[in-house]
């Protein structure tokens, strides 16, 4: 077998030491990179497992409000924490909406942020990829790429980020606090992620041996609890990753739009986070009109990397849907099919007579 | 074998007998405590373990292959190439029935398709095999392989295992000519892949001249014949043990060639050898359902029925071998009309041989045919059910003959009350949900032939009163430990708890292929034969025999009942099946039964399993996102002989169904040919919360004709009919006809 050393540190500070050697890969759950290396995808000299770090593990409520989440924490434990899910619903839905239960019961907030893209030419080795093998090229381009990138992609990839859990906390503004060699530091969630450019190999900002210890969703996104939504779309009921996904937050005043939270998955190499759309919302009366025009907005300059111009079609009626979902307010109880389209739907949601189907 | 001696019992509480009762599965306990040995969980004494290293080119060849790389790594103990590849008896490639599959057992550096196996490392553990195959790191050089229908077509001299490729009856040329309108419409089904949860494998030893087999098969007897002409063996040397499979699909039918180069390993190491398929490595070498593009043009007159039904199919194989996905027969069966032409053409691809893939041309030919029949009625601008109806055939039309039995209008009446189909609006786009979705309704006829196999078995009545029936059947999850048993302690007058049913093993008595929904009607009636024989043979003894109660009951006859056999018109003149022996000085008594199809009912009668299949869809009307509310489905296969299993089957089938409409697609990379989407995340086939509403309704049938227990096929009829009523219902929701299969979000947006 390919021999590679298994570290198994006792504190965060020896971990980054290890990790900061090259050919290092942290190792958490692994639900995503025992898959790469089974599959030669990932060929880590030196696994360092952070499983048993102390203090990574805690949901706390700060003291303004805000929480904090530590990185070992479960992706299920953090979805029916409630208090977590009481401020940030959207964010609970989005993580069970993810995976499969048995999956969310191993995979931790840490390695969540971390996952690798699904496009099949990264997994396959006999393909070129830019990603898995800088330089390489990208077979994606002209080839099966149906659920590829529309925004943010460039002539070296076009694939794009998988994580339901990060596009809701892409829209509620979460906070990554990281832990180097250099000593601490927190970067927000919409700059922790790299577009691909001419290095689509480096994803985030992390330098070698940066640790995820935890993250933060600040005190101000608590004011969205009351009108906060995920809702995905997918190609089958459950367990699939998004073909387009969005997390949309309002903070409604006498029926106006005080502010605005919109975020996408699935369409390009990171969480989109839709910024001019939100500004477009804030003042405005939170209804169809106003949403068409964010989702139009948001995809303003989409554009097909391939066979999934389908996929702009799609995002802007999302987009609409998923703001619609916010405004009529966030349910007593997480549907039982989180995040679908065929959850239960309060009426006057969905168009009546003519509809684009 | 021990395991299978703890199979349990099932339920004590019976009522008569043991056909028709919902015992539930003898193997269930076993399985759900994992305790079920598979194939792959045997560990033979000195076992290495071996892995094919899948071709990553469509097609050219293998230039190098890194064998000092692989060599030096620690634990591999020999690389199986061309070069070194144990010599066979026979040419893997020759093919002497169309049950067979040409094999290249790394014959040569030329690769015929993405995934072919271009060598095998056998190391001491699977992590050094793997690894070694990853040093491996063959080169090639790679032509542009053909993967699409786009290329030059041919026509096959048959199709399917061996049917004609072409059947015509009646003018079709004036069918059309008198028709008031004519529907023409092409359909595209995709290429879809095996996907056992329980992956191909093989645990081989060689014992001097005999070869012992752990393998999953759905043909015991076939593939001990096929490995004993390619190994030079004689088959009674041959052990396969088969006790339980994971499924097969068609798929574990013949020998495939990583099962053969699993056992060229044990040959080449003198070890025995285990060689597991990775679950991407199911995409290439074990078969596949071919694509295919159908053409089918309906003449229709003023009142709605049927003039000509043309149904033309262009499907693909490989370029070494040849199986054509028959997806024309479906329409030679099911509707009245007057002149009906079916053909088919094939397109040599680089890709591995298409297969027998569970309701092979039924299911890819009746989405075509039951979408063409809904479009009919639409442009009718008649109910789908009242269509069908006027349609409907009480003869089968490219034959004439009648049909053995055939309860399809009690499956249309049944299904159709429970779905509440009365009062449907024939326009689509009518109905919503209370949220606002689009629902849509719709229809399919089921249909699968009745066939059966040659099937052997042997019963054995023992002095303690017990009895074994012998059969090599094959439980492929389907409950054949189960159905098989029941008909047996029947046949011997036994309750199931007093019979020893042994099955699982080619050391058994051939009871016939597990494949073409034949198993229950091939080993069943072999089983049957064996235990009446059996039966007789005691009658005789007792019925002569002047201290028995029975002197004498020779012309009235007896009954066999729970260990006893009782005159038939007294029951108080009785005796044990324990008695007779003992007085008779006897061990045991044994008997063999040998079943088959009767060639004179197949002359006279056409012999099909029928059903209807009704679906609900709710679209969302902006985001495209379908889900199968409901589905109802309503079958008659003549006896049945376990209404649990057979509803599972119904149920599991119709499952596969609603997988063709919405999920299940092999996605090639044209340039490269390779299958992008080759495991469980990618190639999509439904998960729970896809299945919503699901019945299936058993109509009672009886079958006279096709053979002695009345017994059709269960296994494949589901798929039919089901994968047509949803893409039925979609359009009725959406008013969008889609044509091309799977149909996913970005078709209705």
């Amino acid at each position: 077998m390919n021999r590679f050393v298994c570290l198994r540190p006792t504190s965060v500070a020896e971990a980054v030491a290890a990790a900061s050697e090259p050919g290092s890969a942290y190792l958490a759950a692994g639900t995503n990179l025992l898959d790469l290396m089974k599959g030669g995808v990932a060929r880590p000299a030196r696994l360092v497992d952070v499983t048993h770090l102390p203090g990574l593990g805690a949901i706390e409520t700060l003291s303004d409000g805000a929480m904090r989440i530590g990185a070992l924490v479960k992706n299920s434990t953090l979805a029916y924490d409630a208090a977590f899910s009481a401020r940030f619903p959207a964010v609970a839905e989005a993580l069970l909406s993810g995976a499969s239960a048995q999956l969310r019961n191993a995979a931790t907030v840490g390695g969540n942020l971390l996952q690798r893209t699904r496009c099949p030419y990264f997994y396959d080795t006999a393909s070129a990829c830019n990603k898995r093998a800088p330089g390489s090229g990208c077979d994606a381009i002209g080839g099966a790429n149906e659920g590829h990138a529309v925004l943010g992609f460039s002539d070296h990839c076009i694939a794009t980020h998988p994580s339901d859990f990060c596009v809701a906390l892409t829209a509620l503004g979460a906070i990554v606090e990281i832990e180097g060699e250099g000593g601490r530091r927190d970067v927000p969630i919409t700059d922790f992620y790299r577009l691909p450019g001419d290095t689509p190999e480096k994803e985030t900002v992390l330098s070698p041996g940066e640790m995820v210890v935890a993250m933060r969703l600040p005190a101000d996104s608590t004011a969205f609890s009351a009108n906060q939504r995920y809702l995905k779309v997918r190609e089958r009921t459950s367990y699939a990753f998004a073909v387009v996904s969005a997390a949309a937050a309002l903070r409604l005043e006498d029926g106006r739009i005080a502010e605005a939270r919109l975020a996408l998955g699935g369409v390009a190499a990171k969480p989109w986070r839709a910024e001019e759309a939100e500004a477009r919302l804030a003042g405005r009366h939170a209804n169809r009109a106003a949403f068409e025009e964010a989702a139009d907005l948001t995809f303003a300059a989409a554009k097909p990397s391939g066979d999934n111009s389908y996929k702009i079609t799609l995002g802007r009626r999302l987009v609409t849907r998923a703001l619609l979902l916010a405004a009529a307010g966030t349910p007593d109880h997480l549907p039982a099919l989180p995040a679908s389209p065929f959850a239960e739907t309060p009426a006057g949601v969905l168009p009546e007579g003519v509809a684009h189907v | 074998m021990s395991e299978i001696a703890q199979l349990s019992p099932g339920p004590r509480q019976r009522h008569g007998s043991s056909i028709g009762q919902p015992l539930t599965r003898a193997d269930g306990r076993l399985k759900v405590t994992g305790e079920a040995i598979y194939a792959a969980d045997n560990h033979p004494d000195g076992l290495l373990h071996a892995v094919i290293v899948p071709a990553k080119i469509a097609r050219g060849r293998v230039v190098s292959l890194d064998l000092d790389a692989a060599r030096a790594h620690q634990g591999v103990v020999e690389i199986m190439t061309p070069e070194n590849r144990p010599p066979l008896a026979m040419d893997p490639f020759e093919k002497s029935n169309p049950l067979m599959f040409r094999m290249h057992l790394l014959s040569d550096a030329t690769v015929r398709y993405a995934g072919e196996p271009v060598a095998v490392v056998i190391a001491e553990t699977l992590e050094a095999a793997k690894e070694g195959a990853a040093l491996l790191a063959p080169r090639y050089e790679a032509e542009t392989p053909e993967v699409t229908l786009d290329a030059a077509a041919y026509t096959p001299e048959t199709v399917g295992p061996g049917q004609p490729a072409e059947a015509a009856k009646g003018d079709v040329d004036a069918g059309f000519a008198a028709a008031a309108q004519v529907i023409e419409a092409v359909y595209e089904t995709p290429p879809q892949y095996h996907n056992a949860m329980e992956p191909h494998a093989v645990v081989a030893r060689f014992d001097g001249d005999s070869l012992f087999l752990d393998m999953p098969t759905q043909g015991l007897a076939m593939s001990r014949m096929r490995l004993a002409g390619l190994f030079g063996l004689t088959p009674d040397n041959i052990h396969i043990r088969s006790p339980f499979l994971g499924g097969g699909f068609g798929s574990k039918g013949a020998v495939s060639s990583p099962e053969a180069l699993g056992i060229l390993a044990a040959k080449l190491t003198g070890r025995p050898v285990k060689l597991v398929l990775a679950r991407e490595e199911m995409f290439g070498p074990v078969g596949h359902r071919g694509q295919t593009r159908q053409t089918l043009r309906l003449g229709l007159d003023a009142a709605g029925a049927l003039t000509a039904l043309t149904h033309h199919t262009r499907a693909s194989t490989s370029r070494f071998d040849e199986f054509i996905e028959p997806s024309s027969g479906v329409g030679q069966s099911l509707y009245k009309v007057p002149a009906l032409h079916t053909a088919h053409e094939g397109v040599r691809l680089d890709i591995g041989t298409p297969s027998f893939m569970r309701a092979p041309g039924e299911a890819s030919g009746s989405i075509a045919l039951e979408s063409a029949i809904d479009e009919a009625a639409f442009a009718a601008g008649m109910d789908p059910l009242a269509f069908r109806l006027e349609n409907y055939a009480e003869v089968e039309p490219i034959s004439g003959k009648p049909f053995s039995s055939k309860a399809l209008k009690q499956c249309y009446t049944k299904a159709a009350e429970r779905f509440g189909w009365a009062g449907r609006p024939l326009r689509s786009r009518q109905m919503r949900d209370e949220a606002g979705r689009l629902l849509g309704w719709g229809m399919g006829t089921a249909i699968f032939p009745a066939l059966m196999f040659q099937g052997n078995a042997r019963a054995v009545i023992r002095r303690d009163g017990t009895g074994v029936m012998e059969a090599g059947a094959h439980d492929m999850g389907q409950g054949a430990w189960t159905a098989l048993a029941q008909i047996a302690a029947d046949s011997l007058g036994l309750t199931i708890e007093t019979l020893d049913f042994r099955s699982g093993t080619s050391d058994l008595p051939d009871a016939g292929i597990a494949g073409g929904s034949t198993h229950t009607a091939t080993a069943g009636n072999a089983i049957h034969r064996a235990g009446t024989a059996a039966i007789d043979k005691l009658t005789a003894l007792a019925v002569n025999d002047e201290s028995s109660p029975l002197f004498g009951a020779g012309n009235v006859g007896v009954v066999a009942s729970e260990g006893r056999l009782t005159r038939r018109d007294d029951e108080t003149a009785s005796e044990s099946f324990a008695d007779i022996l003992t007085r008779a000085g006897l061990e045991e008594i044994a008997a063999d039964g040998q079943a088959a199809a009767d060639p004179s009912a197949q002359e006279a009668y056409a012999m099909h399993a029928h059903g209807a299949v009704f679906a609900e869809v709710a679209v969302d009307p902006e985001l495209g996102q379908i889900r199968v509310t409901r589905l109802i489905g309503a079958f008659a296969a003549g006896r049945v002989i376990n209404p649990r299993m057979v509803e599972s089957q119904y149920l599991g089938g119709m499952i596969w169904g609603l997988s063709f409409a919405l999920h299940e697609k092999a996605v090639h990379d044209r340039r490269s040919g390779r299958i992008v989407n080759a495991n469980f995340a990618e190639y999509r086939v439904p998960v729970n919360a896809d299945i919503q509403g699901l019945e299936a309704i058993l109509v009672p049938e009886e079958d006279p004709h096709v053979n002695p227990l009345g017994i059709k096929g269960v296994g494949e009829i589901g798929i039919t009919g089901t994968a047509a009523a949803i893409a039925n219902a979609i359009f009725h929701a959406t008013g969008k006809r889609v044509r091309s299969f799977p149909i996913g979000l970005a078709e209705v947006l």
